[in-house]
């Protein structure tokens, strides 16, 4: 389980790319505009159109685009349920009839459409965990919420919560891990029998996680009281996020190519 | 040391109960009232006080009594004691994490029990934690190191340079962009420590910093505690190991939540004795020491550190 | 009867960016009743070692037996090599999930499908080796203190009737009478004839209690001998990361100026040494007069 560890969770890769270097708030934003786009498309043509600016942004964050597409993997079964549903429950020009199933014209274009429009949602997000650190998008999602706090949004408490528990999760997989091994040796069978002997197996494991992490999250309050903290208010930052113009030229450029591609989708559809 | 340096941190009578140990019997009087003869409780308004004998369930006693103790600038004090005789009660004093259930506790003069003092408290005392791991906050080292300033309100620029300073002095500027899951638990404290001097506290205390570390990691820390000594900082040191204490200026011992003993180091090993009435134990080190000091006439160092015997015994043949 | 390494090898992450070489061709033998220490520097695979012993971790070249069966992942026998060796994790109080003490060391010999009419008189055994009572039976494990945790845990190891015992790093985090009271435990333990194998940082307790030391550095096997002989080549060749007891250290300083002096971890036999030198060598320095 170590290995987990070191896929450095979140995908986050390290480079020297343009996309690395934007704020994180310019790249959420971008994903918010980029989905509503593509949830908007229709004709084939745009998303051909969506799939090259995938395959652009790609080379723009000297990113591999194996490993871009490797980050759709989770969502798969996803994409096939949802194809599946719309291919054998839409009604409307009928193309093939199976006994009582029918598969329309519409279903098959429907599948195709939603099914891409799932993989490519998960792909231009992906784009945002794959260039950001864990801790550059906590911050990005504080800063972007902070002016809700007024309002009683715990913008920084979500922040911080994020922070600490992307910190620990490492720790917890060690520990997870070690105590799984404990129990092996004490003769507990994970890998044996039902699967509801298979989970009871799991309970001497789950325990002592569930002890160790409330025991640290008391000890580790009162670490952080010790050090002054007292929530969000304020707090400065050692390297606090910069608005660039470089970021206001990339919001641009992004907000002006889904536009185009939107109006395109219109134009193509009349 | 000098008797008329300043005081980081003053008790004066200090008793302590757990809340879960008291008997829940409510003292006689409304709140409000601020019973007479206790004027050395200032800041307190508002707040009957109660004896804490009354209140201590019957088999339990109070975690501390009577516990007076001034922390000087400059020294490295010395806490000493077994589990259960109030060190780690009594550390958690300094920084105003508890305050006392009776008499009071002030630290550069602030009483610890005005919430009003808290924050300017602990921006003059931070404290390291037994646990490495359940005491570091960020996910990257500088960024750990930076989470008190940070908390400080300092401006980004002096977070910047004092974070530097703190991971060199702690022996981790090497090690500043790393994940903190990837260091050792002696790394770990070094950088509790780091995190401790970016706030740049004149205080610091270390609640049995070295239990649950590798004797690497135990030296490495140490020799950091030491460099920080000599640069001035004043440092609280709470242990049970005898071999850690050998280059403090003072030593306290605590049992059963009182004062059993204070004085210098020479003078706390002229006492081993009574080390194992105090719950101490002493390391076979000590013992040869002391048996040579008593039994024979041969020369030994005032203290018995290893380098010391060495010198002393190889003098000698 | 004994468990044998020969050759063991292991890395971690194999044709990934992260392959570490945890262990080298190291091999060792323990029998019932004896007790082998395993020493290094931090990072040096001494856990690594350790799980290999009792079918956590399996070979990537090299054997590991236990009384004659070999540890192998599709072994039939796997779960007698685990019931046979007891493995006791570095802080064990870590993995205490149960209701009370008695269900808590009952858990090893349930899962070995030991009948339960012994297994109570097995728990009992178990938890008074160690120390405590059968009063302890209906208390939450997560109540105790610390050193009670401890304790508990390793008594639940115990009720396995394990031949063999492998412990890393017991004395972590226990002040000197807990460290105490654990090593006395392994000494009765071994002199009940169980095979003992100590992973520890603690020079001064594998020095003073092993039949031999197994010292490994960065994976490969160093030195395997007797504490005196371990002693002998630390001193000669001092192991970076793995510091020598104070007594140990004090009297290979005094070897250095005197080839006479004893390499030593006692420091009874070290001051009668130094007692009679001295006298030998300053004899107007009376003992004891002032």
């Amino acid at each position: 389980m170590k290995f987990l560890n070191h896929l450095t969770f979140g995908q986050y890769v390290p480079a020297d790319s343009l996309v690395h270097r934007l704020d994180p708030r310019c790249k959420i934003l971008a994903v918010l505009v980029v989905l509503t786009g593509i949830f908007l498309a229709r004709h084939i043509l745009v998303f051909a159109a969506w799939g090259g600016l995938l395959f652009s942004l790609a080379m723009l964050s000297h990113l591999p685009f194996r490993l871009v597409l490797r980050s759709a993997k989770p969502v798969l079964i996803l994409v096939f349920f949802t194809a599946f549903i719309h291919v054998f429950f839409t009604d409307g020009t009928p193309l093939l009839e199976i006994g009582f199933i029918t598969i329309t014209r519409e279903g098959v274009s429907g599948a195709v459409y939603m099914g891409l429009r799932l993989l490519f949602l998960v792909l231009f997000a992906s784009f945002l965990t794959l260039t950001t650190k864990p801790m550059e998008l906590a911050d990005g999602l504080e800063r972007l919420f902070s002016p809700f706090a007024r309002f009683g949004f715990p913008a920084h408490e979500l922040a911080m919560m994020m922070t600490i528990a992307l910190r620990f999760i490492p720790t917890l997989l060690d520990e997870t891990d070690r105590i799984m091994k404990a129990q092996l040796a004490r003769g507990a069978a994970f890998d044996r029998g039902n699967l509801w002997k298979r989970l009871k197996a799991f309970l001497p494991v789950l325990i002592p996680l569930f002890v160790i992490v409330f025991q640290r999250a008391e000890d580790l309050a009162t670490a952080m009281e010790a050090r002054c903290y007292r929530g969000g208010e304020g707090r400065t930052r050692m390297h606090p996020l910069v608005w660039r113009t470089g970021d206001t030229l990339g919001a641009l450029f992004v907000l002006a190519v889904v536009a185009g591609l939107i109006a395109g989708d219109r134009s193509f559809l009349s | 040391m000098k008797t008329d340096s300043k005081t980081v941190c003053e008790l004066r009578d200090v008793t302590y109960v757990y809340p879960g140990e008291a008997s829940g019997r409510v003292p006689g009087g409304t709140p409000g009232r601020v019973p007479g003869g206790t004027s050395g409780s200032g800041g307190i308004s508002g707040q009957t006080i109660p004896e804490a004998s009354e209140t201590v369930r019957p088999g339990t006693r109070p975690a501390l009594s009577g516990v007076t103790l001034r922390v000087r600038e400059g020294e490295w004090l010395a806490l000493l004691g077994s589990n259960g005789s109030g060190k780690s009660t009594l550390a958690k004093h300094l920084n105003a994490l508890l305050t006392p259930t009776q008499g009071d506790c002030t630290v550069f003069g602030l009483p610890t029990n005005d919430p009003l003092n808290v924050f300017a408290i602990r921006s003059a005392v931070s404290m390291v934690f037994q646990n490495p791991e359940n005491q570091i906050v960020g996910t990257v080292v500088e960024e750990d190191a930076a989470f008190g300033p940070e908390n400080q309100g300092i401006p980004t620029e002096e977070i910047g340079r004092r974070v530097e300073n703190a991971l060199r002095a702690a022996g981790l500027l090497a090690k500043r962009k790393k994940p903190t899951y990837t260091l050792s638990g002696g790394e770990k404290q070094r950088l509790a420590v780091a995190g401790a001097l970016a706030m740049d506290t004149p205080c610091l205390v270390l609640d049995e910093p070295t239990a649950m570390l590798d004797p690497q990691g135990r030296r490495e820390l140490l020799d950091v505690l030491r460099s920080l000594h000599e640069g001035g900082k004043t440092i609280v040191s709470i242990t049970h190991r005898l071999e850690e204490i050998l280059h403090c200026d003072r030593a306290v011992v605590l049992v059963e939540g009182r004062i059993a003993w204070e004085g210098s180091i020479p003078g706390l090993f002229t006492h081993s004795d009574s080390f194992r009435k105090w719950g101490l134990d002493a390391p076979p080190l000590v013992s040869l020491w002391k048996e040579l000091r008593t039994e024979t006439n041969l020369p030994m160092p005032e203290v018995p550190t290893l380098s010391g015997m060495t010198d002393s015994l190889c003098r000698l043949l | 009867m004994s468990i044998t390494v020969n050759g063991l090898s292991h890395t971690y992450h194999p044709g990934t960016p992260l392959e570490t070489l945890a262990l080298d061709d190291v091999s060792l033998e323990c029998g019932r009743g004896e007790w082998l220490s395993v020493v290094g520097h931090t990072g040096s695979g001494k856990s690594t070692l350790a799980q290999h012993l009792n079918g956590i971790l399996f070979p990537e070249r090299g054997t590991v037996s236990v009384d004659g069966m070999e540890v192998r992942e599709k072994s039939p026998r796997l779960r007698d090599v685990r019931r046979a060796v007891g493995l006791v994790f570095q802080y064990p109080e870590q993995q205490l999930f149960a209701e009370n003490v008695l269900e808590e060391i009952s858990f090893a010999p349930r899962n070995w499908g030991i009948p339960e009419e012994r297994i109570a008189a097995l728990a009992s055994s178990a938890l008074s080796l160690t120390g405590l009572d059968e009063t302890y039976f209906p208390r939450s494990p997560f109540h105790l203190s610390g050193g009670e945790k401890r304790k508990v845990a390793i008594a639940s190891v115990l009720s396995g009737e394990p031949s063999y015992l492998v412990l890393d790093e017991p004395t972590a985090g226990l002040d000197s009478w807990s460290r105490r009271e654990l090593v006395s435990l392994l000494v009765r333990l071994k002199g009940e004839g169980l095979g003992i194998v100590l992973v520890t940082h603690d020079l001064d307790i594998a020095l003073q209690h092993s039949d031999s030391i197994l010292m490994l550095d960065r994976g490969r096997c160093v030195i395997m001998d007797t504490p005196g002989k371990v002693m002998e080549h630390l001193h000669e060749h001092p192991a970076p990361g793995l510091h020598l007891p104070e007594i140990a250290a004090l009297s290979a300083s005094l070897r250095n100026a005197d080839p006479c002096a004893p390499l030593t971890w006692d420091w009874k036999e070290l001051k009668r040494w130094v007692v009679k030198r001295a006298l030998a060598a300053h004899p107007h320095l009376p003992g004891g007069d002032s």
